[in-house]
């Protein structure tokens, strides 16, 4: 190794403690390798394992069900009235340690009421090639208007499909919620929203 | 006023020292407390307290202790309203645990009432008050009441919205509008916890100055209704940047978010704006993204419709056109210095020609001699202001056609009763705040009242740019100002007349102030420019370009910024436009779009860099707000047309540009002579005529005004002011429609019967129903025809 290296004009650092040869080269008994028995003891596990209830699944024929808490898709939630809860107050984007989140708010009018009080997101868009699921933006949300899913199934063919917009990310209408834009429920303010105190939409709400 | 930055220069001042949480610190006699501890960097938290405001002590937040002469008071003080005092020991919040405590138990009060809306309030992330009550709050509340609520928003004007719940009574937003822009619209109703910001009932809120409460709110109770909701401070880049409304000049910082401007504050400088701005400059800024602006060159094909086309097509197409032909450059008022030098540059080298001029409005000889003699060059500045015995306005209306000269006036009258007298048809409303005098004249005969003015050498004239439309005016002024030393400022309406001026955009003078009759300045200039000569015959004016180019003395025009409408004869420019092969530079389409050859699409300010010079000949430069325009400067568009000429100006950017206006330097050779012009005086009148008087008004019809409602919503109404005596005799009181025409045509407005000279009307020139120029054909001192309609 040594006369071969001196051709080299550029010598490569080896400490001269070390004999790097015998560390790399060293035989170690195996004793266990030749042993019978404990192939048989190898083999037993498989073979018990034949037996024992199957951890793999056939995703994506077989889907089960996440952690209870597991962080996935967002979802823009509504008031049990059908309002939406997002104030457009961009603290999700705030928190966003990607900045995945981009949001515009605009002003709530009497003839264009999306959630209660003043503001409302007019934009949202959540882009999921930079989000890292951290929850951080679920954390900051005054209004809980942002919570995550279990859902986590987001791969798509471009990337443009994997920016959401606030279509893709609002709740459904559930039953007693009607499509916003609509007036708030009768007599009540935005802190009664907050508070919890809107079970269901009025039918004065409606906008025929 | 407080102190601090009041007379840097003159007398000595006394010093006092005093401690400070254990630090000596010397100021000024009469400096506050909590400027004091600034100086020595110990920053006491306050909300009412503001440098340019008289102190009020309303808030109560920068309590400290006091003592002197070993003699404590016997509670906190408010650091704000007391003046330092020799032995005096201060001990803020950081020394003193009772100071510490007074203030947290303010912060406590305040957040009493103080509404958890942060989330949707505009405030929040640049608000004094949630960083105060970080750094001087307890982190949670002992309140469990319910807190008090009001109505919200109110808007107190189409642009200020007020939210009651959030504010913290400092009085900074009703200081300002009293103090500062005299405009006592809002004040402080009712007592106690019901205390609010309100506006009179039967006065609107419509100053021009109104935008400035917005920023100085220490909270979110006021806030403008076009940036609402947009953004969040972390969202906005900003740029610092100079407004491109008027020639005041004001520094100004431009917020844009994703390429879009959202916001434009006004910047901090002491010498020109302070910190405030007006409406126009703070909102006015929609137009740059108007849905209708020009994005790529057009050529007119052989079927007379204009088609787009590519940039190289459409700079040889406009090359060709202007190649050998007599040509001549017409560029507006509103071009950068630098682009203003590229114009003038173009001129000469490529066009081979002295025929540019940079005035867009109506203009006389005598006017261009008074800039080549008195104007360019010139070092009057704001601090002339500051320091004169008497101002005179002529021609002028400072409030609205320089708001800040007339900030800077009111602040002169209201701290030492400044003596203010305006040469003027009618009383304006911005006079009567200045508590002027008002010689009253008619429209016409405004000479002979100028020249009996007794001035002294430390008066000053403020010049506007309509006393060219008075034959003689000007020579008046020259006459008053040699005679009495009273020093002239020529304060023209547009931000780049002053710049284009220097940069040698007129006939008569190349860059520098150097005229073009002197061979040595042509030398000069031609050294640097690396041609052997420049043309040597003075150039025409823009009133005998457009005749020329009517009587085809002239075959081409580049023409950039101009809006034929502003002009006084602007049918007989179109018609001269028509004739020719005209190249336009523009940011949107215009009465000249229609006419052009060849358009080519410029950036508009927030798109590019460069300066203006305001009226002082000031620099005021700025960058580009919105980095990736593809977007391209007049000067660099300039600059390709002339290479394909073969004519190359050498000018690719900006910087280039500022480099070689700075290396020319000023002229220090002999100036251009002023001709004197003898005055007209007014024309006659008889039975209904009257003589016309107007002007424009801050919020009008302008360009750069479109796409913004909420700014047009605080407008004054357009009316149609006439004497008592002439009101009177017609029969008509104020509100009654009044019919004024001449032979052109014909306007219809509401009468004003107020204090105006009884031989004449006056009318706003570009307001909503009313465009003076393009109605009436007419400019001041017309005669005219008023009958009740």
């Amino acid at each position: 190794m040594a006369d071969q290296n001196e051709s080299n004009t550029v010598q490569p650092h080896i400490s001269n403690d070390v004999d790097i040869t015998s560390v790399a080269y060293e035989k170690v008994d195996q004793p266990g390798a030749k042993s019978l028995w404990a192939q048989l003891q190898g083999f037993w596990v498989t073979f018990i394992t034949m037996f024992k209830k199957v951890n793999t699944v056939q995703y994506p024929e077989v889907k089960e069900p996440t952690a209870e808490r597991f962080h996935g898709r967002h979802q823009l939630n509504r008031h049990p009235d059908g309002l939406e809860k997002c104030i457009g107050c961009e603290l999700c984007a705030w928190a966003c340690p990607a900045d995945a989140i981009y949001v515009e708010g605009a002003d709530n009018t009497p003839d264009n009421q999306m959630s209660p009080g003043e503001r409302y997101g007019k934009v949202y868009q959540i882009n999921y090639l930079r989000c890292v699921f951290c929850g951080l933006c679920i954390e900051a949300c005054p209004t809980r208007a942002l919570t995550m899913t279990n859902e986590y199934e987001l791969a798509d063919s471009t990337r443009a499909k994997l920016i959401f917009e606030k279509d893709d990310l609002l709740g459904p209408l559930r039953a007693g919620m009607l499509p916003p834009p609509h007036p708030m429920y009768p007599g009540m303010t935005d802190t009664n929203y907050y508070n919890g105190d809107v079970k269901e939409a009025h039918p004065s709400q409606e906008i025929k | 006023m407080t102190t601090t930055q009041e007379n840097p220069t003159t007398q000595a001042v006394e010093l006092i020292t005093v401690v400070i949480d254990g630090f000596e610190v010397s100021v000024p006699k009469g400096t506050l407390v909590i400027r004091a501890a600034e100086k020595l960097g110990i920053q006491i938290p306050r909300f009412c307290d503001h440098p340019l405001l008289d102190p009020v002590g309303a808030c109560r937040q920068c309590l400290v202790d006091i003592e002197i002469n070993g003699r404590a008071f016997p509670k906190p003080q408010a650091s704000c309203t007391i003046p330092v005092e020799p032995n005096m020991i201060v001990k803020t919040q950081l020394t003193s645990a009772v100071a510490e405590k007074a203030q947290r138990g303010v912060m406590e009060l305040l957040l009493v009432n103080h509404p958890l809306d942060c989330p949707v309030c505009d405030k929040g992330g640049e608000c004094p008050l949630q960083n105060q009550a970080m750094s001087t709050g307890n982190g949670e509340t002992r309140f469990e009441g319910v807190k008090r609520t009001f109505e919200k928003p109110v808007a107190i004007s189409s642009q200020v919205l007020l939210d009651r719940e959030r504010c913290v009574l400092c009085a900074r937003c009703t200081r300002f509008s009293d103090q500062i822009a005299g405009d006592p619209f809002i004040t402080l109703n009712e007592r106690g916890a019901l205390q609010q910001v309100g506006i009179y009932e039967n006065q609107p809120f419509e100053s021009y100055f109104s935008g400035n409460t917005v920023q100085i709110c220490p909270v979110g109770a006021l806030t403008g209704a076009t940036y609402r909701f947009r953004a969040r401070p972390f969202d906005l880049v900003s740029t610092p940047s100079a407004c491109e409304h008027c020639a005041s000049g004001c520094d100004m910082r431009t917020d844009v978010r994703r390429g879009k401007t959202l916001r434009r504050l006004a910047g901090d400088d002491a010498a020109v704006n302070e910190e405030w701005n007006c409406d126009k400059g703070r909102w006015a800024f929609k137009y740059v993204t108007a849905v209708d602006r020009l994005t790529t060159p057009l050529i007119r094909g052989a079927d007379g419709v204009l088609a787009p086309a590519s940039w190289p097509e459409a700079i040889a197409a406009a090359a060709s056109g202007l190649k050998g032909k007599r040509a001549a450059v017409l560029v507006g008022g509103r071009a950068t210095t630098e682009d203003a030098y590229g114009y003038n540059k173009f001129a000469r080298i490529a066009l081979g020609t002295n025929d540019i001029d940079f005035r867009a409005r109506v203009t006389t000889d005598e006017e261009r001699d008074f800039l080549a003699a008195k104007v360019v060059g010139s070092t009057t500045t704001y601090r002339d202001i500051d320091i004169a015995d008497h101002v005179v306005l002529v021609g002028f209306e400072p409030e609205e056609e320089s708001p800040i000269v007339f900030l800077r006036i009111n602040k002169q009258v209201r701290k030492r009763a400044l003596k203010v007298s305006a040469v003027a048809t009618k009383l304006s409303i911005g006079v009567e705040k200045l508590k002027g005098e008002f010689i009253k004249v008619a429209p016409g005969a405004e000479s002979a009242a100028v020249a009996g003015l007794p001035l002294t050498a430390k008066s000053i004239i403020l010049v506007g740019e309509r006393a060219s439309e008075t034959i003689g005016l000007l020579s008046a002024v020259v006459a008053l100002g040699d005679k009495s030393g009273a020093k002239i400022a020529w304060i023209p309406r547009r931000a780049g007349e002053r710049g284009a001026l220097e940069a040698g955009a007129i006939g008569n003078l190349l860059p520098g102030g150097r005229p073009v009759s002197d061979a040595a300045a042509r030398v000069d200039i031609a050294a640097v420019w690396g041609v052997p000569s420049l043309p040597a015959s003075p150039g025409r004016t823009t009133s005998e370009i457009v005749s020329a180019l009517n009587s085809g003395d002239l075959d081409a025009v580049v023409i950039g910024g101009v809006d034929p409408l502003d002009m006084a004869n602007s049918a007989q420019v179109l018609a001269g436009l028509k004739k020719s092969f005209v190249v336009s530079l523009e940011i949107a389409p215009s009465a000249v779009t229609d006419v052009a050859d060849v358009v080519l699409p410029v950036a508009a300010i927030t798109e590019k860099s460069g300066s203006f010079l305001n009226w002082e000949g000031r620099p005021r430069a700025f960058d580009s707000a919105v980095a990736d325009s593809l977007n391209r400067s007049d000067l660099r568009i300039l600059s390709a047309l002339a290479d394909q000429m073969g004519e190359s100006i050498m000018l690719g950017t900006v910087t280039q540009a500022a480099r070689e206006i700075s290396s020319l330097g000023k002229w220090d050779g002999a100036r251009a002579n002023f001709a004197t012009v003898s005055a007209i005086g007014a024309n006659k009148i008889s039975g209904n005529e009257a003589l016309l008087n107007s002007w424009r008004r801050l919020l009008d019809l302008g360009t750069m005004q479109k796409g913004e409602a909420n700014l047009a919503g605080t407008a004054r109404k357009a009316v149609a002011v006439i004497s008592p005596k002439r009101a009177e005799i017609l029969g008509v009181k104020d509100g009654d429609m009044l019919r004024v025409s001449n032979a052109h045509g014909a306007i219809s407005l509401p009468a004003l019967v107020e204090d105006i000279h009884d031989d004449a009307v006056w009318v706003p020139r570009n307001s909503f129903g009313t465009q003076t120029l393009i109605s009436l054909n007419a400019v001041h001192g017309d005669v005219v025809t008023v009958v009740k309609a």
